[in-house]
């Protein structure tokens, strides 16, 4: 049979695996590339704040997207109780975004504005001291480590590159903007004004 | 989706369920001069273990044809072909809403009925009631806790101590447009150091807490500036939900630490509005089950 000519040949038979892998990869990955539903801001979006940019680092290091979901599928469980589903144009200044792939805790993708400062600040400390059933972990060390804001212009301007309209002025007064703030300010920062460019319907 | 990416999309994916045909079509040809079956590959293993050179099984080859044959129909029923919707026209936001309106049928007339009773009569109803609970578990026990007892700096919503007031229009009210308890810091109009020491122990005093009777003494003076809030005698305002000062019940814990740290910093409390979120009708019956909370004792 003539199986045998790709079985003996390992040149072909890998030639037509990276064929059957990557034909999949360019029909489903290459057009959202040029789709206006993936690459056009929702109406509303902003970029982040530079305050709001180190807290989504403190997020990314902190390895949030570990346990928490950014992504409201179209659901009705979902949206009863996390607000109206995600939509594409909402993580077009995300780099990378952080829709995470496992939620041991609630999705965060509309957590902007649901919950009080404070509650954010008693709750990162220490979760139990709100939620006594929740088995998130505690992070004391992010009021105690002050962000540096030497390294933050540089973030913004990374981000530009990739996309993000960041104006000159922009960059030159966010050193200004995180100085003396610690990573939890910044953290809650950034979850306040996550998913908050939609509304919520009703 | 611009008509290169359409093209784009077909040619490709077609093309490669044309190539897994051929593939599967070829590789299984017998060559010439092959034996159907029955022939041995000529490898042999300890001696006398030796291997055939069978075609595929025909009902696993004709799976993989059916496999295909069901692919094709897929792509011609679902949009995934280009701009090619589908024949049946399925989208992800058709089938939420389709969902939703389900959802609205059957459970709509249901919170409409709620929505239409008083607050204090709902409360007695027992099966309104469990969805309440379920509405409070689901977006209040976050900061209230799951048996609504709250949390330091969140309040009980189980006792009979109100902030804002007890009555079912002022509970509703909070949850709809929320609350935004501010008390400023007041170190310096207290007196420094010395003042915020003096007047903590005399905060202390009024619910009878232990306290240094000659500090709360010299701190009763100096509550005046917190009495345009709090009241005269402490017992605070319901109508700017400044706490009452005299009971044993403490937002932030009734330590003279807590105590000083408010004069100190101030506190601001704030209970986020959930019109926006859960809507009129299942704000009502959220209010009614915290109704049903205060009046269970």
């Amino acid at each position: 049979m003539s199986h045998e000519k790709v079985e003996k040949n390992i040149g072909l038979m890998m030639l037509l695996i990276v064929i059957v892998i990557s034909f999949g990869g360019l029909v489903e990955i290459i057009p959202l590339f040029f789709l206006k539903e993936t690459t056009e801001p929702v109406k509303g979006l902003k970029p982040y704040t530079a305050l709001q940019l180190e807290g989504r680092d403190v997020y990314i290091r902190e390895g949030c997207y570990v346990c928490h979901s950014q992504m409201i599928r179209p659901f009705r469980a979902e949206t009863e109780r996390y607000g109206h589903y995600s939509v594409a144009g909402e993580f077009v200044y995300d780099h990378p975004f952080q829709w995470g792939s496992k939620r041991t805790g609630p999705d965060l993708a509309r957590v902007g504005g649901r919950y009080s400062d404070d509650w954010h600040r008693v709750h990162l400390i220490n979760p139990r001291d709100v939620v006594p059933e929740s088995n998130m972990p505690a992070y004391p060390w992010l009021q105690e480590n002050l962000l540096d804001e030497q390294q933050t212009p540089t973030k913004l301007q990374a981000m530009r590159t990739l996309g993000v309209p960041y104006t000159e002025a922009d960059i030159a007064a966010a050193a200004d903007a995180v100085k003396g703030k610690n990573e939890l300010d910044a953290l809650v920062a950034y979850l306040q004004v996550l998913g908050t460019s939609i509304k919520n319907r009703r | 989706m611009s008509n290169f990416l359409h093209w784009f999309i077909i040619i490709i994916s077609v093309g490669s369920f044309l190539g897994c045909v051929w593939l599967i079509w070829w590789s299984s040809r017998p060559r010439p001069g092959e034996a159907s079956s029955g022939e041995e590959t000529g490898h042999t293993w300890d001696g006398d273990l030796a291997e055939y050179n069978n075609p595929l099984p025909r009902w696993w080859l004709w799976m993989f044809y059916l496999s295909i044959v069901i692919g094709l129909g897929y792509m011609v029923f679902y949009p995934a072909l280009g701009n090619f919707a589908g024949t049946s026209k399925w989208t992800q936001v058709k089938q939420y809403e389709e969902e939703m309106q389900r959802a609205d049928e059957k459970y709509g007339a249901l919170f409409k009925q709620y929505a239409q009773q008083p607050i204090p009569q709902l409360a007695g109803d027992t099966a309104a009631m469990k969805t309440g609970q379920r509405l409070f578990i689901n977006h209040c026990s976050t900061c209230h806790g799951s048996d609504a007892g709250g949390a330091t700096g969140f309040p009980s919503l189980k006792d009979r101590d109100w902030l804002y007031g007890s009555s079912p229009e002022t509970i509703k009210a909070s949850i709809l447009n929320g609350r935004n308890g501010v008390m400023p810091p007041f170190a310096a109009a207290v007196g420094g150091e010395q003042g915020v020491d003096e007047v903590a122990n005399y905060v202390m005093s009024l619910s009878g807490a232990p306290h240094d009777a000659g500090k709360a003494l010299a701190g009763k003076a100096k509550f005046a500036v917190c009495a345009g809030c709090h009241g005269p005698e402490g017992k605070g305002n319901q109508a700017i939900g400044a706490p009452n000062l005299t009971d044993d019940i403490w937002l932030y814990r009734g330590s003279i630490g807590a105590v000083k740290k408010a004069i100190n910093e101030g506190r601001n409390g704030v209970m986020p509005a959930q019109l926006e979120y859960l809507g009129e009708q299942k704000v009502h019956l959220l209010a009614a089950y915290i109704y049903s909370l205060s009046q269970a004792q």
